[in-house]
């Protein structure tokens, strides 16, 4: 399997850690014995919807540039459709909300 | 028909004509008690015991495929109960049990052989915790032995034992593990579970799961609607799939997981040999090929295929622990697709929707776990509570904080 690693180019399997589905992390507020929170927690942290077919996930390139990355895979497949950086991401959804 | 010493030379001196199949092709009735989805071991296990232990006959188990097609088919049979945290130790001694009557109790050749398995260590530090594991498992009445480096020479003297950056200071072995024949244990079961009145359903995929009001009334099918008073999941690979019909999600990510077998080889390995300082199991099948396996591929796959990497990842530990494997020819290798949960133990529980209960969850562990996963399946199914033995491996440890991390990795299903 190769990636398209959006500095590096298309680098082997090898060279990247697979940190499993792209979880949203639950905003946290200092009330933690608030039921929901605990609840939206424990969801994010052990809980996956483990499709098989179109999955996002985060890799990171550990032997290359250390970026991490966001990667559209089909789990069926191993086609890869979509490789882009896990920080824009971020960043994107920070300026939105 | 019961098999015995009588009826083998009886079909000896007749041509073998006298063997009858060993379970009905069943066509679903309109309705069961239960309807057990999967037919693999542990669903064919679970009919079997519901049956036997419970009286309960009114039984379908209803396969996708034919039984035994799916991990029942695609392991490597091994069987061992040398685990250390509480919640897992009875459940796979209760297993280890099961596998020593198994053979009395279906009538069925499964050919388990308690040929010991042998784990390895390869510094003090691995050495202090195999002993701290060994205790653990002693205590609790399971058999365990620390040995040291001569008698693992001894023992088994092709390993490498003077590797310059992993030397083989000792293992740990439990004696009653060993192997089983795992077709054998799906036709064990299946026979035994026909017999006493299971219908067992084949190529009859389930396509949906009809719940109302929070109750499960039966399963959509390929072959029609079936209904069911009950209904248990045990689809390992599939979990999260048909787990989706019923609106769950699962604290489970599905991986693939290669094994290997070479050519037949005259007998050279008597037990089964892990490597402690990689992740590589090994033993030989009574045909004579080496079977064997490691690391599964480490991302979420359902392609029943193995990466190259991880493949040559797993012949890079095979040499490192027995130098005379580098002249093997591989056959072949396959993957099958295995729940890995987020603290590698598994979980028998009922589910939010009344009536529905799920298996799941095995990891590596699945096929040594056939006979204890039906029982105690069996036993939530009929009873509604869980067996004492399985009592750990409920769905909302995870939020509870009572997750059984036999590794400590965390919550990276991966890595388990």
């Amino acid at each position: 399997m190769l990636i398209n690693c959006p500095f590096c180019g298309l680098r082997d399997l090898g060279e990247f850690s697979v940190n499993g589905e792209a979880v949203a992390r639950p905003v946290a507020h200092d009330d933690f014995d608030d039921a929901d929170l605990r609840a939206s927690f424990v969801d994010a942290v052990y809980f996956r919807d483990n499709p098989a077919g179109l999955h996002r996930e985060y890799w990171f390139h550990a032997a290359g540039c250390q970026s991490w990355l966001l990667v559209e895979r089909d789990t069926r497949t191993h086609d890869i459709s979509k490789v882009e950086l896990a920080r824009s991401q971020e960043h994107d959804k920070e300026m939105t909300s | 028909m019961t098999f015995s010493a009588f009826e083998l030379v009886k079909n000896a001196l007749t041509g073998q004509a006298g063997w009858q199949p060993h379970w009905r092709k069943a066509r679903p009735k309109p309705a069961y008690d239960v309807v057990i989805i999967g037919g693999g071991g542990h669903g064919l296990a679970t009919a079997y015991y519901l049956a036997k232990n419970f009286s309960i006959t009114n039984v379908a188990v209803i396969e996708k495929g034919w039984i035994g097609s799916g991990n029942a088919g695609r392991n490597t049979t091994i069987i061992r109960s040398n685990y250390m945290l509480p919640g897992n130790i009875p459940f796979y001694e209760l297993g280890m049990k099961l596998w020593e009557s198994m053979e009395q109790d279906l009538n069925f050749n499964t050919m388990v052989s308690q040929r010991g398995v042998l784990n390895l260590y390869h510094s003090d530090a691995q050495r202090d915790s195999f002993a701290r594991r060994g205790n653990a498992m002693r205590i609790h009445g399971v058999d365990a032995e620390l040995l040291e480096r001569e008698a693992v020479r001894a023992m088994v003297p092709y390993l490498d034992f003077d590797n310059a950056r992993f030397p083989i200071r000792g293992g740990l072995l439990q004696r009653r593990g060993g192997t089983a024949r795992h077709d054998a244990v799906v036709w064990g079961y299946a026979r035994a579970a026909d017999r006493r009145g299971v219908d067992i359903i084949e190529n009859c995929e389930v396509t949906g799961l009809r719940i109302e009001h929070g109750k499960i009334l039966g399963v959509e099918t390929t072959q029609g609607f079936v209904g069911a008073g009950k209904v248990g999941l045990s689809v390992a690979g599939s979990s999260s799939r048909v787990a989706a019909m019923a609106g769950m999600r699962l604290p489970i990510e599905a991986h693939v997981l290669q094994a290997f077998v070479s050519e037949s080889l005259k007998p050279v390995i008597d037990c089964v040999v892990t490597f402690g300082a990689g992740h590589f199991y090994i033993s030989q099948s009574d045909k004579g090929s080496l079977v064997f396996g490691g690391d599964l591929d480490p991302y979420p796959s359902y392609a029943q295929r193995g990466s190259l990497a991880t493949f040559c990842d797993v012949m890079e530990n095979a040499v490192a622990m027995l130098p005379m494997l580098s002249r093997l020819r591989i056959l072949r290798n396959w993957g099958g697709l295995i729940d890995m949960s987020m603290d590698g133990s598994p979980i028998i529980d009922r589910t939010p929707t009344d009536g529905l209960f799920f298996n799941g969850g095995w990891c590596y562990g699945g096929f040594k776990a056939t006979p204890a996963a039906g029982f105690c399946l069996a036993h939530f199914i009929a009873s509604g509570d869980p067996h004492p033995a399985a009592a750990s491996y409920r769905l909302d440890r995870f939020a509870r904080g009572c997750v059984i991390d036999e590794k400590g990795a965390g919550p990276s299903p991966n890595l388990h």
